[in-house]
């Protein structure tokens, strides 16, 4: 790891992305912040994106330039929260 | 370590009977009621896992299952929320370390039908405004079920041992802990049907029917079924980006408040307060009442944002309070050893050379909320983005009905605001929905217009114009 000091901001705990992840993919020209989600998983941990997104949107808003108000948040899917497996499905055999 | 004296709460009486659990195999002293990821606090242990990508250590953050960031292991299961699964005599719980393998040779579960509840209106959130709104609704004759993921009712009233201000039936003069109890028992003798330790996980809707999907206990499935839905699910801690802003030790100024004021946890020896609001001055003043040194506070702007009373009371207990300062980095190995802060010029740029260094084990930050909108957006809700609302939030009108028919918002989760508030608008999303299910008499709506009137009374000071702003951006007028 190098000395920057964004490698140790991090932005998204859940899957570890940090400042120079989300800064790197804003400078090479992607600024939409569903790609970025895509590219990065911000939003996709078991938190889904409760402490990242607000961040993302801020940091999307102070390099291109945007108003906040402009940036939407990624759609929120079913379930909202992490939930085990054996709770949704199961073994449907007869016995 | 656990407090031992407290001036406002006797935690020898609230405490439930010992349980011994099991931290990476060392017993460990844990009392019924209190979550997991609190008892090992107690315990001394900070980090909770390990990272997948970086291994970096990762402790507590929010404390109210919000943040996820306190997976572990639980019983040979992985990625179990700690800070809100209950502790149980014999519990094994081991750090997580990255993606932690699914255990071998489980038999899979036999399938098994949700359970199915039918009502008139559900309630997702029980704190004040759920618990108001359960309670309006539940009074006007409709059938109400309630649900929460934690495993006590109050929201985040159970954490405030101050004294709350407005006008007497708002509770003036009392504290947010007894005001918990107070409208969690007249939600259950007004015949509320409560499910704690349920975690709402999405809003189905068929026709004028709603549905939420629901999981108890982290093991079984439910459906609500009924014709309105109040979404009362609050506000989530915000983060700020500074060099290892995920150290355990970081925690964020309610996860602190759980600790010692609801679970009688000594959070730390020694804290810095980053944010000098309402709740980054009263948690200092709370961290003193436990015997915990606060040494300092950190703020931004140039002025302190909390409420004068509290700040000056601070103060002159010896804490300094550093206007237009920020945090740089958070130092230390696996938790917080020390706090580097910095002032800023104009441009919010570090000032080189005024550099500070603390040793703390703890920097909480207190640097606002921003509302739980996921189910709000998940079911359909417009969401924008409000600036005096402190982030995203739901459009919604006089009667808090959403842009969706039938779902109602209320608290937080539309706005952040006080306590105070967030009953208020409890009260008038308890009533419409109660009106739009075809429960309540016309009649209320001269006093849903009286809880309006409450709430603009409530606005005019200077907090409330800023607040009035915000909510003019969302309003749906009819």
């Amino acid at each position: 790891m190098s000395d920057d000091p964004r490698e140790r901001i991090i932005i998204c705990r859940c899957n570890d992305v940090t400042l120079k992840d989300i800064e790197d993919i804003i400078d090479s020209g992607i600024t939409d912040i569903e790609e970025i989600k895509r590219l990065t998983r911000i939003g996709m941990g078991p938190c889904q994106g409760r402490t990242c997104l607000p961040l993302v949107a801020g940091i999307i808003a102070r390099k291109t330039g945007k108003k906040i108000e402009e940036i939407e948040l990624p759609a929120t899917r079913v379930p909202i929260r992490p939930v085990p497996m054996g709770v949704l499905a199961g073994d449907m055999d007869e016995e | 370590m656990r407090l031992q004296e407290h001036p406002i709460i006797d935690f020898t009486k609230r405490r439930g009977r010992k349980v011994t659990i099991y931290f990476e195999g060392k017993p460990i002293e844990a009392y019924e009621g209190e979550p997991i990821a609190e008892a090992l606090h107690a315990a001394g242990i900070r980090v909770l896992s390990y990272t997948p990508k970086l291994n970096r250590p990762r402790g507590l953050f929010c404390a109210i299952g919000k943040c996820s960031s306190c997976l572990m292991v639980v019983n040979g299961i992985p990625n179990v929320r700690t800070c809100i699964t209950l502790v149980e005599d014999g519990m094994r719980i081991e750090r997580q370390r990255g993606l932690q393998p699914l255990p071998k040779n489980v038999k899979s579960p036999r399938w098994k039908d949700a359970e199915k509840k039918y009502g008139d209106i559900i309630v997702i959130g029980g704190g004040p405004a759920g618990l108001a709104a359960a309670i309006k609704a539940a009074e006007n004759g409709a059938k109400v079920m309630l649900i929460d993921e934690n495993p006590i009712l109050g929201g985040q009233l159970v954490k405030q041992t101050h004294k709350f201000f407005g006008k007497r039936e708002q509770f003036a003069g009392v504290r947010g802990i007894k005001i918990a109890e107070i409208l969690a028992k007249e939600a259950k003798d007004k015949g509320v049907e409560i499910h704690l330790e349920t975690s709402a996980i999405g809003i189905f809707q068929e026709g004028d029917q709603k549905m939420v999907a629901a999981v108890k206990k982290n093991t079984h499935l439910m459906e609500f079924y009924g014709k309105a839905v109040i979404v009362a699910t609050g506000a989530m801690e915000k983060m700020i980006p500074f060099k290892n802003n995920d150290l355990p030790g970081v925690y964020g100024a309610g996860a602190i408040q759980t600790l010692m004021n609801t679970y009688g946890i000594e959070p730390g020896k020694r804290v810095l307060i980053v944010g000098a609001g309402n709740v980054g001055v009263i948690l200092a003043y709370q961290l003193l009442q436990a015997n915990v040194e606060v040494v300092a506070i950190v703020e931004a702007m140039p002025r302190i944002g909390g409420y004068f009373v509290h700040a000056a009371k601070i103060r002159r207990l010896g804490v300094p309070i550093y206007t237009r300062h920020t945090i740089l980095r958070a130092e230390g190995k696996e938790k917080v050893e020390r706090a580097v802060i910095a002032q800023i010029d104009e441009k919010w740029k570090p000032i080189p050379g005024t550099e500070k260094t603390f040793d703390v084990d703890i920097i909480a930050l207190a640097v606002g909320l921003r509302p739980s909108v996921e189910l709000l957006h998940q079911a359909g809700c417009q969401l924008v983005y409000v600036r005096e609302l402190s982030g995203y939030v739901t459009r919604h009108d006089k009667r808090m009905e959403t842009t969706v028919r039938g779902i109602f918002v209320a608290g937080d989760s539309s706005g952040i605001e006080e306590a105070t508030t967030a009953m208020l608008e409890g009260k008038i999303a308890g009533l419409s929905a109660a009106l739009l299910v075809g429960k309540a008499k016309p009649a209320v709506l001269e006093e849903i217009k009286k809880y309006q009137d409450d709430l603009n009374e409530f606005r005019s000071g200077p907090f409330g114009q800023h607040i009035l702003k915000g909510i003019e951006k969302v309003m749906i007028h009819d």
